[in-house]
C-alpha cells in the first residue's frame, strides 16, 4: 500500500532505533507514556517496544476512548437499548465493554436490537431507513470522532430526522492529561502526543505539558516508524534538555488544528462540569454534551435512563497502572478476578489495555536487554 | 534490593497463575448464546470444550479434529458435519451451496480422509424464490463434481418468513482414511514447517464487503474450493512427514495456529512477512481496522510438516492450481507452550493471541 508501507519499512526501523540507543543515558530508566489508544494499538500490532532498549519503558496512556466509559454510562447504554422500538447504534469495540450487569453484546442476544456502524452517519442513514423506531447512537470518542457526531447532528436537524439522537459520551483530551500530570505519584519522562486528536484541536492546546510540568510532548503518527521516531525525539530532548511541543506528524497534522472542525464542536456541544472516566474518577470539563441549540437530540433527555453511578470495582487499581505507578501485575485482582475473558477495569477492557495486553504476553514482554 | 526479588517473585507467581488458568480446559458459564460463540474463538471453545466434548465425551471426539474417524471391519471412515448460514447468499466468487460442498469436503480433506459422499439437508424460508433455490442446488451439484463427491442423502424443511435468512445448509461428509499419513494434532513437533496453502482472507472480507455496511469497493472474490487436490499432493509429496492440517475457516489462520499451539502444547513463530495477502485484502482490512489474520477462508489450509520434508511439500502444493502463492509461513518451536508468536515485518515480535469474540473495527 502507497503511502503506508514507506512508514513500516524495516530498516529505517533498525536505524530510527540505532539513533535511540545512542540517545539512551546508560543506567537511566525512561518512561514515556503514549497517551492514545491507536498508538498503543500500533505499538503492539507491529511490536516497536521490541526496537526499544529496556530502559525505555512505553506506558499505556488513558487514550482509549472505549476503555474510559464508565458502568454507569455503560448501563444507561443498555437500558435505552432495550427499550421497545429503539435501534441502538455504536461503534464495533463499544458493544464489548462491560456494564454493571453485561455489555451491549450481551443485550444484543438478550434481543435488543444493537447495531455496529462505522460512522454516526451510517445511523443516521439506518434512522432515515427506519422512521417508525427512535435510532439512538451511543456517540464516544475524544475530539476525534466528536466532529463527526457534530456534523451528523447538524445533518439530523436540517433533514429534519426527529427520531434520530445521541448519547453522548464525548470525552476531551487536556483535562485527563492534566488529572494525570497532577498526580504526586506520576513517574512519566515525556509524553508521545495524541496525533488524532491533534488533527482536529492541533498541537497548541498541548504547550501546558512542557510549561507547566517540565515534559516533553512530541505529536506522532500511527505507523510504526511515526511512533519510533516521536520517542527518539522525546529522547533527544531530555539529551539536550530541552523541554517543548514538537509535531512529528506534520504531513497531518497543522500546530493550530482544523479550525472549521473545532467551530462546528463548540456550535454543538459544550462542556459538562464533570464528567466520570472509569479508572480515573471524575474530572472536572473533561466530557461534552449536547448545546441547548441540539438538546432534542440529546437520548439522555428523550428517554428516561438510570443515570446511575456504578463504582469501579475497589480493588480495581487501574488509576494507578495508568499513572505508571504500578506494573499491572502489582494490581491486586490482576490475573485472577479481572482477566481479558472478564474485564473489571478499564486497563484489561481493550486488548490493547496495558493489563490485557501484559496478561497476553506474559513473560514476553519482558526479555528486553537492559543498557 | 531484596524488595526486587520479592516483587519479582510475586511477579512469577501471578504469571504462573495465568498460565495454570490459560492451560486449563475452557469452562462454559455464559447465560446466553451471543454471536462471540459462533465466531470461533475463546467463546466458542468454551461452548465446545466446557459443554459438548463432556457430555457426548468419546475418545473420537474429544481429539476435537474436524472430522472423527470410525472404523468398520478394518476400513477406517472418516465423518464430518457442518451447517451454512451465510448471507447475502450470493457473493463474489461463490454462493452458500459452494460453501456447503467445499467447507464439508475440506474438513474431510484437512483429517487425511478422501471425500466420498455428502447428505444434504435444505432448511428453507417460507417466499424463497424458486430461482434461487434452483440456481443453489445446480451449485451445489457442480462443486460435488469438480469435488469428486455425490449427494447420498437429503432432507427438506420449510421454516415461517422471517427465519433462516433465505437459506440454511447442513452437510455430512463421508470419507476414507488416506494410509499415506496419520494427522492428528498431538503429531505435530518442535522444528515442524507450517505451510499456508495460499493468500489469506479472502472469502471473509468478500462476505464483509457483499453485505453492503461499509460502502466500499474492492474486487476480492471468495476462495471457497476444494482442498482435496492440495491434500493429495502434500500426502504424495511428504507422506508421514506430513504431520497435521487444518482448513482455515471461521476464526482465520491466527484461530487455527492457537488452536493447534494449545492442544498440542507447542509454540509456534510466525514470520508475518511470509503470509501472502492480496493488497486488496490488505487495503481493506486496513481501513476496517481488522486484521487478515482472523479473517475466514474457504479454500486455503494450514500444514505442519516435518523439516526435511518441508521445501518438497511446499513445491508440490505450488504446483497444485490455485496454490502458486503457497509459503512456508513459520516453524513449531517448544517455548512458551500454547503461544503463537509473530515476527512482525517492521522486525518487531508480538503475540498473536486467540480471539475472544467477533473480529470487532478499533474506533481509534
Amino acid at each position: 500500500m502507497k503511502f503506508v508501507d514507506e512508514f513500516r519499512d524495516a530498516a529505517l526501523g533498525r536505524a530510527v532505533a540505532g539513533e535511540i540507543l545512542s540517545l539512551v543515558e546508560p543506567g537511566r530508566h525512561y518512561k514515556v507514556m503514549e497517551v492514545c489508544g491507536g498508538h498503543t494499538h500500533s505499538i503492539y500490532k507491529y511490536g516497536v517496544d521490541d526496537l526499544l532498549p529496556a530502559n525505555v519503558e512505553l506506558v499505556h496512556g488513558p487514550g482509549c476512548p472505549v476503555c474510559v466509559i464508565p458502568m454507569g454510562r455503560v448501563d444507561d447504554g443498555i437500558a435505552i437499548a432495550e427499550m421497545p422500538g429503539v435501534i441502538f447504534t455504536c461503534f464495533g469495540d463499544m458493544m464489548r465493554v462491560p456494564g454493571s450487569n453485561g455489555s451491549l453484546l450481551d443485550a444484543k442476544a438478550a434481543g435488543a436490537d444493537v447495531r455496529m456502524v462505522y460512522s454516526p452517519l451510517d445511523a443516521l442513514r439506518i434512522a432515515k431507513q427506519n422512521p417508525a423506531q427512535e435510532v439512538v447512537f451511543f456517540a464516544i470518542g475524544f475530539e476525534t470522532t466528536a466532529p463527526s457526531t457534530a456534523l451528523t447532528l447538524k445533518r439530523a436537524r436540517a433533514e429534519g430526522v426527529e427520531i434520530f439522537s445521541c448519547i453522548c459520551s464525548h470525552v476531551t483530551i487536556v483535562p485527563p492529561l492534566r488529572a494525570l500530570l497532577e498526580s504526586p505519584d506520576l513517574r512519566l519522562d515525556g509524553f508521545i502526543g495524541p496525533g488524532h486528536v491533534a488533527t482536529v484541536v492541533g498541537a497548541r492546546p498541548f504547550e501546558f505539558i512542557p510549561a507547566d510540568y517540565g515534559k516533553p510532548v512530541v505529536v506522532a503518527g500511527f505507523e510504526p516508524l511515526d511512533i519510533l521516531q516521536s520517542i527518539a525525539m522525546i529522547l533527544r530532548q531530555l539529551a539536550e534538555g530541552r523541554c517543548e511541543v514538537e509535531n512529528q506528524y506534520r504531513r497531518v497534522v497543522p500546530y493550530e488544528g482544523n479550525l472549521r472542525a473545532l467551530e462546528v464542536l463548540a456550535e454543538v456541544f459544550e462542556l459538562r462540569p464533570h464528567f466520570e472516566w472509569r479508572g480515573l474518577g471524575f474530572i472536572s470539563d473533561s466530557g461534552l454534551k449536547l448545546s441547548p441549540a441540539y438538546a432534542d437530540l440529546d437520548a439522555e433527555l428523550r428517554f428516561s435512563v438510570p443515570g446511575v453511578r456504578v463504582a469501579d470495582p475497589k480493588a480495581c487499581q487501574c488509576g494507578e497502572v495508568l499513572k505508571g505507578v504500578i506494573k499491572p501485575w502489582e494490581c491486586k485482582v490482576f490475573g485472577t478476578a479481572c482477566t481479558p475473558e472478564r474485564p473489571i477495569g478499564t486497563c484489561m477492557v481493550s486488548s490493547e489495555g496495558a493489563c490485557a495486553a501484559y496478561y497476553n504476553f506474559g513473560r514476553f514482554a519482558r526479555e528486553r536487554e537492559v543498557v | 534490593m531484596a524488595e526486587q526479588a520479592i516483587m519479582s517473585e510475586r511477579e512469577e507467581r501471578i504469571l504462573g497463575i495465568i498460565e495454570t488458568a490459560r492451560g486449563k480446559q475452557a469452562k462454559f458459564r455464559d447465560e446466553r448464546i451471543t454471536m462471540a460463540h459462533g465466531a470461533g474463538g475463546k467463546a466458542t471453545q468454551g461452548l465446545i470444550e466446557g459443554l459438548f466434548v463432556p457430555a457426548f465425551g468419546g475418545a473420537t471426539l474429544s481429539e476435537m479434529s474436524d472430522a472423527g474417524e470410525v472404523d468398520v471391519d478394518g476400513v477406517t471412515l472418516a465423518l464430518t458435519t457442518d451447517s451454512y448460514v451465510v448471507k447475502p447468499l450470493r457473493f463474489p466468487g461463490g454462493s452458500i451451496g459452494d460453501l456447503a460442498v467445499n467447507g464439508t469436503v475440506n474438513d474431510l480433506a484437512v483429517s487425511g480422509a478422501r471425500p466420498l459422499a455428502l447428505s444434504l439437508s435444505l432448511v428453507l424460508e417460507e417466499g424463497l424464490s424458486a430461482d434461487q433455490l434452483r440456481a443453489e442446488v445446480d451449485t451445489i451439484a457442480q462443486a460435488a463434481r469438480t469435488a469428486g463427491v455425490e449427494v447420498v442423502a437429503g432432507d427438506t424443511k420449510v421454516v415461517e418468513r422471517g427465519h433462516a435468512d433465505g437459506m440454511y445448509i447442513c452437510t455430512t461428509g463421508l470419507g476414507r482414511r488416506d494410509q499415506r499419513a496419520s494427522l492428528a494434532p498431538s503429531s505435530i513437533r518442535p522444528g515442524d514447517r507450517i505451510l499456508l496453502s495460499g493468500s489469506i482472507g479472502e472469502h471473509g472480507m468478500a462476505i464483509m464487503l457483499a453485505r453492503g455496511e461499509f460502502e466500499l469497493d474492492a474486487s476480492i472474490e471468495s476462495d471457497t474450493a476444494s482442498l482435496w487436490p492440495a491434500v493429495d499432493a502434500l500426502l504424495d509429496a511428504a507422506g508421514a512427514g506430513l504431520h497435521c492440517m487444518r482448513d482455515a475457516t471461521r476464526g482465520g489462520v491466527g484461530s487455527v495456529l492457537n488452536e493447534l499451539a494449545r492442544s498440542s502444547s507447542v509454540a509456534m513463530l510466525v514470520r508475518e512477512g511470509a503470509i501472502p495477502v492480496q493488497p486488496a485484502v490488505a487495503g481493506a482490512a486496513e481501513i476496517l481496522g481488522i486484521d487478515p489474520m482472523y479473517v475466514a477462508n474457504e479454500g486455503k489450509l494450514v500444514a505442519f510438516v516435518a523439516p526435511e520434508w518441508a521445501d518438497g511439500a511446499l513445491q508440490a502444493l505450488r504446483a497444485v492450481p490455485g496454490c502458486d502463492e503457497a509459503s512456508e509461513i513459520g516453524e513449531v518451536r517448544t517455548e512458551p507452550p500454547g503461544m503463537v508468536l509473530v515476527e512482525t515485518s517492521f522486525g518487531g515480535r508480538r503475540v498473536m493471541d486467540q480471539l475472544v469474540g467477533d473480529p470487532l473495527p478499533r474506533i481509534c
